[in-house]
């Protein structure tokens, strides 16, 4: 990389952060509304694209996570507790049932292990269904509070988008830190070549546990501002389809790539907004679309920008080279 | 309160289904590593290009065998050329994540190209009873059962009894050595697809009179298909159709016996034990890891 490259990735993320917050203020509920539910599904495909992406685990379980954390958090909410403390329960619960869910992992893998975590999803959506003792049953759990911070009720949709952008930005800070580290290290390991990273000393048991299990709390803090969001929570929305919607969303965007869950959440919550004049054709679209994306670039949306990258490296330094050839040459 | 003989028949008759369904999916696994998320949406489609075809006027004889070829062109030759061939080198991952793309495209075209209501489907089987052992069986789960049996007679026989059938084997199980002892892979490889086509779209005729057609019905279908293939064993065509019949079985049982708000969960619950215990599945062989 260049040496101005650093800066100029510090101020077009700086330019996209300003814009996340000055924008929307023009914006009507509607807008907010799609924007809001923009960074919460990113959190939940960031949380995917840590099993998945990062530590190559197949999971089409997240969407029961995020179900999981909107159930807490709702109950909880609607019960008096505050919601930070509503997302901490959504947390450490989402993350002791992906530990559990991780254990299977240790025994089977790729379809084998789609399929154990789609049975799983399966089960989570029967037990908020059946369960309305607890959950409302097919009513749902509705007039779910929006929280007070420091005396500032965010019950109106702009001060609720800022709540849920300033979680994707503490989320997505967490995250950057944590595949920085060595625990993202061994994650990777673990994805290229389970047994090297065995035999290079990596408790591969231990991590694939935590892959699971970090990815399933990062659904559960999705859940835990869905349902404030949508005020309403029934358990329709947290079927199988999104789990499959959430791994299409890693996948398009690019799993293994940082930034793949912002983009991939961009496509499947804007895409059928900006496609709407087509009335019922955009979901026809979209599904058209994402076969068109894999047939032509597997790795999703970066993996185009991050073969182009590679392609220019590679141009630039093979130019590099022939200069110096022929310097080479005619000192000789 | 049905007793358990009536049970047992009915779900041997959904079982069948599920068996023709989770057959085509095994056989697309076996020759292509093709895991195929659209498989349910594979069965509801054929029903509706019947239907199609009956709006335009055609007899319901000349339907089916209209919605049948169509099937096959489209769900054997097209899904193969279009999708799964230029996604194959992919990898498995992108290409599962393209089927369930193609799975919510079918769906959307048939809710906005045809309806989103749930139409009736006309039987091919006479409906009525009839006595066995003093038990009313319908005639419908009969007939079901009995063209689900033929079908997959005939195509094991073809399997295990024709050349072209053992060349096809072979393609499915070792297509480098195949290819040298001159079995066309790519033609085999062809072939299932056209079957599994075949295969849905007469699971299709069978189910949609009993549960009528919708836009939405390949979901359940699908579903039952994976843990029909997963239970008896995903390299195996008589694992496919053992885990269909009790698949269907152990699901109208648990309906009667669990309860019928977590019937669904039973299945479940066995799929996880069997992936658990037994991953390549009850009369599945253990496929060699790969380091």
């Amino acid at each position: 990389m260049s040496s101005f490259a650093k800066p100029l990735k510090i101020a077009l993320g700086l330019i996209v952060i300003a814009g996340l917050i000055v924008i929307p203020m023009n914006f009507n509920r509607y807008g907010l509304f799609i924007l809001s539910q923009w960074a919460v599904m990113t959190i939940a495909a960031m949380g995917l694209n840590l099993t998945l992406g990062y530590a190559g685990q197949v999971s089409l379980a997240q969407g029961a996570f995020v179900g999981i954390g909107a159930y807490a958090s709702a109950i909880m909410t609607s019960h008096g507790w505050p919601l930070p403390a509503a997302i901490v329960v959504a947390v450490v619960l989402a993350f002791a049932v992906g530990w559990v869910l991780g254990y299977p992992a240790l025994r089977v893998q790729h379809h084998y292990l789609a399929f154990v975590t789609l049975a799983f999803s399966t089960l989570a959506f029967l037990v908020f269904r059946n369960e309305s003792w607890l959950t409302g049953g097919i009513y749902g759990i509705s007039n779910i509070p929006r929280p007070h911070f420091f005396g500032i009720a965010t019950n109106k949709p702009l001060p609720f988008y800022y709540v849920c952008l300033g979680s994707l930005a503490i989320v997505s800070v967490a995250v950057w830190w944590l595949i920085r580290s060595p625990w993202g290290r061994a994650f990777m390991a673990l994805r290229e070549n389970p047994l090297r990273a065995q035999s290079l000393g990596i408790d591969t048991r231990r991590y694939t546990l935590m892959a699971f299990a970090i990815g399933s709390a990062l659904g559960g803090v999705a859940g835990a501002l869905y349902a404030p969001l949508t005020q309403y929570i029934d358990p329709v929305p947290f079927n199988l389809s999104l789990s499959l919607d959430l791994l299409m969303m890693v996948i398009v965007g690019g799993a293994g790539f940082y930034f793949g869950p912002f983009l991939g959440a961009m496509i499947a919550v804007l895409l059928p907004e900006w496609l709407r004049f087509t009335e019922g054709y955009y979901l026809m679209l979209y599904a058209i679309a994402v076969m068109g994306l894999l047939i032509w670039s597997p790795t999703g949306i970066l993996g185009i920008l991050d073969r182009y990258m590679a392609a220019r490296r590679t141009k630039a330094a093979s130019a590099l080279r022939a200069v110096a050839k022929s310097r080479l040459e005619t000192a000789q | 309160m049905s007793n358990l003989f009536d049970l047992l028949v009915a779900g041997l008759a959904t079982g069948a289904i599920y068996a023709l369904v989770a057959v085509g999916f095994t056989l697309l696994w076996q020759t292509s590593q093709t895991i195929n998320f659209a498989q349910g949406e594979f069965v509801m489609l054929p029903a509706f290009l019947m239907l199609a075809a009956m709006h335009a006027g055609a007899p319901f004889w000349l339907a089916i065998i209209l919605g049948i070829l169509l099937s096959m062109i489209l769900l054997g030759l097209g899904f193969k050329m279009l999708l799964v061939d230029p996604m194959m080198r992919h990898g498995v991952l992108p290409l599962a994540i393209a089927t369930m793309a193609l799975a919510i495209g079918i769906k959307e075209a048939v809710k906005q190209f045809f309806s989103a209501e749930a139409s009736p489907f006309p039987s091919i089987v006479p409906t009525g009873d009839i006595y066995i052992l003093g038990h009313a069986v319908s005639l419908q789960s009969i007939g079901v059962l009995v063209v689900a049996i033929v079908a997959v007679f005939g195509l094991t026989t073809l399997l295990n009894r024709t050349s072209l059938g053992h060349q096809m084997q072979a393609a499915a199980q070792n297509p480098t050595v195949a290819r040298i002892i001159g079995v066309p892979v790519e033609r085999m490889i062809l072939l299932t697809f056209l079957i599994n086509a075949f295969l849905v779209a007469l699971a299709s005729l069978l189910i949609t009179p009993i549960y009528l057609a919708k836009f939405s019905s390949g979901e359940v279908l699908g579903q039952a298909a994976f843990v029909a293939a997963i239970v008896g064993g995903f390299n195996q065509v008589r694992g496919a159709i053992a885990g269909g019949l009790l698949i269907g079985v152990l699901d109208n049982l648990a309906a009667a016996y669990v309860s019928t708000q977590y019937r669904a969960a039973v299945p479940m619950i066995f799929l996880i034990v069997v992936i658990l215990f037994r991953p390549q599945g009850l009369l599945g062989r253990a496929e060699e890891r790969t380091v």
